[in-house]
């Protein structure tokens, strides 16, 4: 019950968010329907709920050990949508709120998915929900970023239909039922047909790859969280690219159980390397400081699938990775959306000199700029350092090279963009609109919390979280 | 029950090379639409004599969708932008119907490649939703009008529902929720009207979004 309630109290929050008349006090829903969702989120944490294994929802343990990190950053997120929509006051956000609502219920359904179906459906929803806030802006620019995300996006979402069906297809072909839980699927193991399940693995990654932002299916992210606000940014970043690594996770689970966990764990390496590499690769030659966080964001994608290949302690430290990178880039999205504002460009040939103009905010974004280039002792650097261990410990010691290398080309990258950005002497700031932008509480206390959470998540990390963590490799590895 | 059902994939099939072949987007969408109706049939033919209602129900919104809506919005979105045919396509007609109908060849021949269950052996549905599926990726990938993509991403679209087909009676759930794909197609329907009206998007030529890159 109370994992449908996580469903249906954002849900209704956006209903009601649709139908409030009043554009001024509307983005309130956001941290109220926030609290909610994540006081629910982390008493069911705190005491798990039995889940019938039939269940075609529940809030198992791998829900419970990603989504109360998405509930955490989404609640802090709402509170600074409150004073940042008061100050995009000409924009009506009537849709905006609501949306995100819809977003957070949808994102809540898509963790606690047992299905395939249900699990399609709501990353589709979620898909479709996401559209009108990468369009919020209503630029040229935004419509570009809109459209490419919808064609990139769905097709990545066709695609893993097309996966889905191979998956039901190659039960019904081992004799299945047609009964498509993750349980069921699982229990059926070496009975799937062995050239369905091969085939469903590469569409399902590719699918959900591209919906996580995996290169070369990543072609979308960087427009779409450059022309989009930081809370979108900092939702989709953290939020939705979790619910495709964790589909992925239970994919996976079942690929395993069908006797293919070697074709899954080359693929998950080969496609993370190759991620890391290419966002180093941009992250060098970008000129724009929010496409810079969606390239770092292709990076940590990369970390999770390298972390998901390794077997049970590399998936482990992905969880914990889940966690420290989504409350990191939050705190990032939300610095950078600030910077912004008032700097009026995103764009390095525009922008200097930051740390005079808005010193707290540059203080966040550098910050957290060495947070999420995992320098100690913020969460990054403990769960990167794990998913090398486990990296080593599996003698997959090239691949740890290569993880290494990429790591350091992605600090030259992302310290060459922020030092630009945050150095300098600043140039005339009173270009956009003449008005200028105040760095208030409501819009420095959300990040600085975030980069605490980080911090916090680094030097002591629950034993709540941890026993979640190694509850949901459990699950994932019912049979090691 | 299977000769008539091959009859009308094979109708899919050849309505595929009909889509790369038209440079004039009201025959592409008249070709599409001809396609939608053509599939929502064929749940009430495999099905036969035992119909269930949601099988009906299935063929009833995919031939409301695909064929009659969908269509529709994509004639609105035509006459708002002012444009009748796909000039200069990234990938010219006649090389994209040589890549649809080698890459029908190539679906035939790896379709009898993966094994099948008896009662699916003798069906075209296979081959025809992978054809399907990648002249919608030729359509999307080598056309520059977005309203021709849309199509394009109908027409992959139309292929999945095909390969659904061989799940229907198994795991209906599944195949239903490919209805929501359709309303993907209607977002971008609406937002290419919505954006006709604010006067952002001028010519519907995608060659135009270049304003986001490194």
């Amino acid at each position: 019950m109370n994992a449908l309630l996580l469903i249906l109290i954002p849900l209704v929050g956006a209903v009601l968010a649709a139908l409030w008349p009043d554009n001024r006090t509307r983005p309130r829903f956001l941290p109220a329907v926030g609290f909610m969702h994540a006081v629910l989120c982390f008493r069911l944490l705190a005491a798990p709920p039995a889940v019938s294994p039939e269940a075609w929802l529940g809030f198992d343990p791998l829900a419970a050990a990603v989504l109360p990190a998405v509930s955490l950053l989404f609640f802090v997120c709402g509170v600074y949508a409150v004073p940042y929509l008061r100050i995009r006051k000409e924009r009506p956000n009537r849709v905006f709120v609501a949306a995100l609502l819809a977003v957070l219920g949808l994102l809540s359904a898509g963790h606690q998915a047992r299905h395939l179906g249900v699990l399609w459906i709501a990353t589709e929803a979620v898909t479709l929900a996401a559209v009108p806030l990468l369009h919020f802006n209503n630029t040229p620019r935004a419509f570009e970023a809109t459209w490419k995300y919808l064609l990139v996006g769905g097709t990545g979402i066709a695609l893993s239909l097309l996966g889905s069906f191979c998956l039901g297809y190659s039960s019904l072909h081992g004799g299945g039922e047609g009964n498509l839980t993750f349980v069921a699927l699982i229990a059926q193991g070496p009975g799937l047909s062995r050239p369905w399940v091969l085939a469903a693995w590469v569409l399902l990654l590719v699918g959900y790859g591209t919906k996580m932002g995996l290169a070369p299916m990543h072609t979308w992210k960087p427009d779409a969280y450059g022309e989009a606000s930081g809370i979108v940014g900092a939702i989709l970043a953290g939020g939705v690219t979790s619910v495709a690594f964790s589909a992925i996770l239970r994919i996976r689970s079942v690929v395993n159980s069908a006797g293919e966990s070697r074709v899954a764990d080359h693929t998950l390496l080969a496609i993370g390397l190759f991620s890391m590499a290419a966002a180093a690769l941009f992250l060098l030659g970008t000129r724009d400081y929010k496409r810079m966080l969606a390239y770092s964001s292709i990076e940590h994608m990369g970390i999770l699938s390298i972390g998901a290949s390794l077997g049970p302690l590399g998936v482990w430290a992905a969880l914990f990775h889940v966690w420290s990178n989504s409350l990191t880039k939050g705190a990032l999205f939300l610095s950078a959306g600030n910077i912004r504002r008032a700097a009026g460009s995103p764009s390095l040939d525009d922008v200097r000199g930051m740390a005079a103009v808005v010193p707290r905010s540059a203080a966040i974004f550098v910050t957290g700029m060495f947070a999420i280039t995992a320098c100690p002792p913020f969460g990054p650097f403990f769960s990167e350092l794990k998913i090398l261990g486990a990296a080593l410990r599996t003698s997959h010691g090239l691949a740890a090279a290569g993880f290494l290398v990429c790591l350091l080309f992605a600090f030259f990258g992302l310290t060459r963009v922020v030092f630009a950005v945050v150095d300098g002497r600043p140039r005339r700031v009173a270009k956009a609109g003449g008005k200028r932008f105040r760095e208030t509480l409501g819009l420095i206390a959300p990040p600085l919390l975030l980069l605490f959470l980080s911090l916090w998540l680094g030097l002591f990390t629950p034993a709540l979280l941890q026993n979640t963590w190694t509850a949901a490799v459990a699950q994932l590895f019912p049979n090691p | 029950m299977i000769p008539a059902l091959n009859l009308l994939i094979g109708l899919a099939m050849g309505l595929n090379l009909v889509a790369l072949g038209s440079s004039r987007l009201p025959s592409l969408i008249r070709t599409v639409a001809t396609q939608g109706i053509a599939l929502g049939l064929m749940p009430l033919i495999l099905e036969g004599s035992d119909l269930d209602w949601r099988i009906i129900l299935v063929a009833l919104a995919t031939v409301a969708g695909k064929g009659f809506v969908i269509p529709g919005l994509l004639k609105r979105a035509m006459r708002a932008a002012n444009i009748e045919r796909e000039i200069q396509p990234f990938i010219g007609l006649v090389p994209s119907l040589l890549l649809g109908a080698g890459g029908t060849i190539a679906a035939v021949a790896l379709a009898g490649a993966l094994p099948l269950l008896p009662e699916h052996a003798g069906s075209l549905l296979v081959p025809g939703a992978l054809a399907s599926v990648l002249t919608g990726f030729i359509l999307l990938i080598g056309r520059a009008k977005a309203i021709s993509q849309v199509c394009g991403y109908l027409i992959l679209e139309n292929g999945i529902y095909l390969f659904g087909l061989l799940l229907i009676k198994a795991t209906p759930l599944l195949v239903e929720a490919g209805v929501l794909l359709d309303l993907t197609v209607g977002v971008f329907v609406l937002g290419i009207i919505i954006d006709r009206i604010q006067r952002a998007f001028d010519s519907l030529d995608t060659r135009k979004l270049t304003a986001l890159h490194e």
